[in-house]
C-alpha cells in the first residue's frame, strides 16, 4: 500500500485541527494540551505536536494530513513533519492580522524545507472583520501565482476545494 | 580562570556589561560562524579591537575615517610596510598630514564599529583571559563602555526583528513586476543601489552581502526596505532543487505516469467525500 502525505500549517489558532477534522474518515489523532501561557489563552487548547488525519482512496492509496503545532516554540517539529510531503497548505485567520508575519515566516521556511507545491488557506472567512483576500495577499506578500483560497475550516465543501486546488498544482507540476 | 562559552547562552552585550561593570583588564576572543575578531579592555575600558580578516593598519583606519586620501594610502602602504603604527603615527603628525586627535579620533572610531558588528553575532565561541598584549607597536585608545552597550541593545534588538523579518539569507531575490513602478524613480541611497546591482535569482542574498562588503544586519536592512516597498520579492535561488524534484521524494520509485494517475485517484476521492 502506498501512503501519501500532505501537512497542513500555520500560525496558532489559524483553524488548523478543525480542517483535518472536517475530512478526516477518523477521528483526528491529536495531541492537544491546555494552554498554559496567559498571552494566547484565546482558545482552551493546542497542538502540541501533531494533529493526524486519513483519507483512505482505496486499498493501495492513503493520504494522511499532518498538521503542524501552531505556537512557535514547537517549530523544532515543522522539518521533520515535511519530509516527504506532497504538498502543503499554510492556513492563516483572515481575522488575525497580527499572524500574518507568521504565517508569512512559515511559508518561507516551508519553501525552504521542501520545494512543494503549496497553497495559502485564508480562514475564517465567515467572520466578521475577516480581510479581504487581495489585502492578505499583499500583506503575506503573495505572488500572482501563488494561490490564495478562502476557507471556513469546518465547512466541508471549502476544506475539499482547498485540497483539491492543491492537488490540482501538484498534477500541473508533474506535467 | 579563563571565561568562556557560547553567544547564544551569554551574549556579547553581557560579556561588555560584565567586563565594564567589573572593571576588567585582558583579552575577549570571539570565533563567530564566519569571521573572528579579537577586543583587548583596561579596567572595564576598550583598548583595541581587531577582526581576523582585517589587518587594521594605521593607513587603512585613517583612510577609512577619510583622513588620508588613495594615493596617500597606496604610498603609505609602499613606503611604510616596515614601520609600526605609533612610529607611522608620530611621522604623520610631524609631517603635518593628520592631528594627534585624527589618528585616535579615527581608531576609536574603527574599534567602536568593530565592537558594534560584534553585537549581530549570536552564533559562535567566546574567551576572555587575562592577557592583555596588544600587538606589537599598535596605537591603544581608552573607550567608555556605557554608550557601546546601549548602542548595541538597540542594534541588537533591530537585528532580531530583521532576522525574523528575512529570516533566511540563502534565498535569492527578484524584482516585482508590479505596473507603472520605475525603479530610476524610486530614491535609493548609495548602498541599496550596489544591492540592487546584483539582484539576479542566481545571486543569494548572502552572495550579495559578501560581495559588498555588508554584514548580516547591514543586508537584511537593505532588503527588509525593499522587500516593504514592493521593489523585491524572496525566490527560491537559481540551482535549488524544483518542486517537481521536490515532488520526487513523495512518490519514491514511482514513474512520472503513474505518478499522475495517483494524483487523479486523490482528487477523485477528495471529490467524493
Amino acid at each position: 500500500m502506498l501512503t501519501v502525505k500532505m501537512v497542513v500549517t500555520g500560525p496558532f489558532n489559524a483553524g488548523k485541527t478543525e480542517f483535518i477534522q472536517t475530512v478526516s474518515e477518523i477521528d483526528v489523532v491529536s495531541t492537544e494540551r491546555k494552554i498554559s501561557s496567559e498571552a494566547e489563552r484565546v482558545k482552551e487548547t493546542t497542538t502540541v505536536a501533531m494533529d493526524f488525519g486519513r483519507i483512505t482512496v482505496d486499498e493501495e492509496l492513503v493520504l494522511y494530513l499532518f498538521g503542524t503545532p501552531g505556537q512557535k516554540r514547537f517549530d523544532f517539529m515543522w522539518e521533520i513533519l515535511s519530509e516527504g510531503m506532497l504538498g502543503f497548505i499554510v492556513m492563516v485567520d483572515s481575522t488575525a492580522p497580527e499572524t500574518f508575519r507568521e504565517a508569512r515566516n512559515i511559508l518561507e521556511a516551508f519553501r525552504t524545507f521542501s520545494p512543494t507545491p503549496y497553497v495559502v488557506a485564508a480562514s475564517k472567512q465567515d467572520k466578521e472583520g475577516a480581510w479581504d483576500l487581495e489585502d492578505i495577499r499583499i500583506a503575506l506578500r503573495l505572488d500572482d501565482e501563488d494561490k490564495l483560497l478562502p476557507c471556513v475550516a469546518v465547512d466541508k465543501e471549502a476544506v475539499k476545494n482547498v485540497l483539491l486546488e492543491l492537488l490540482d498544482s501538484i498534477l500541473k507540476e508533474l506535467g | 580562570m579563563a571565561l568562556q562559552g557560547n553567544l547564544r547562552d551569554f551574549t556579547v552585550t553581557q560579556l561588555l556589561n560584565l567586563i565594564n561593570l567589573a572593571n576588567k583588564t585582558g583579552s575577549l576572543l570571539i570565533q563567530g560562524p564566519n569571521a573572528g575578531a579579537r577586543a583587548i579592555f583596561r579596567e572595564g575600558k576598550l583598548a583595541f579591537a581587531q577582526l581576523a580578516n582585517e589587518n587594521g593598519s594605521l593607513p587603512a583606519v585613517l583612510h577609512l575615517a577619510d583622513k588620508i586620501t588613495d594615493a596617500q594610502l597606496r604610498t603609505l602602504e609602499q613606503r611604510a610596510a616596515g614601520m609600526s603604527d605609533k612610529e607611522l603615527g608620530l611621522l604623520l603628525i610631524n609631517a603635518g598630514y593628520v592631528s594627534q586627535e585624527d589618528i585616535l579620533e579615527s581608531l576609536r572610531s574603527y574599534f567602536t564599529d568593530i565592537i558594534q558588528q560584534l553585537f549581530t553575532w549570536v552564533e559562535g565561541r567566546f574567551k576572555f583571559q587575562d592577557d592583555q598584549d596588544i600587538p606589537e607597536g599598535r596605537i591603544p585608545v581608552r573607550i567608555a563602555l556605557e554608550d557601546m552597550i546601549m548602542q548595541g541593545s538597540r542594534q541588537m534588538r533591530e537585528f532580531e526583528q530583521l532576522q525574523y523579518e528575512v529570516p533566511n539569507l540563502d534565498m535569492s531575490l527578484a524584482f516585482t513586476d508590479r505596473p507603472g513602478v520605475n525603479l530610476k524613480k524610486v530614491n535609493l541611497n548609495v548602498e541599496e543601489w550596489r544591492v540592487v546591482s546584483y539582484i539576479n535569482p542566481k545571486n543569494s542574498i548572502r552572495d550579495i552581502a559578501k560581495t559588498t562588503q555588508m554584514n548580516d544586519l547591514e543586508i537584511r536592512r537593505i532588503v527588509y526596505g525593499l522587500l516593504q516597498a514592493g521593489l523585491v520579492k524572496l525566490v527560491r535561488p537559481h540551482g535549488a532543487p524544483t518542486q517537481l524534484e521536490g515532488l520526487q521524494t513523495a512518490f519514491p520509485g514511482v514513474e512520472r505516469e503513474e505518478q499522475k494517475g495517483l494524483v487523479n485517484r486523490l482528487i477523485e476521492r477528495i471529490r467524493s467525500i
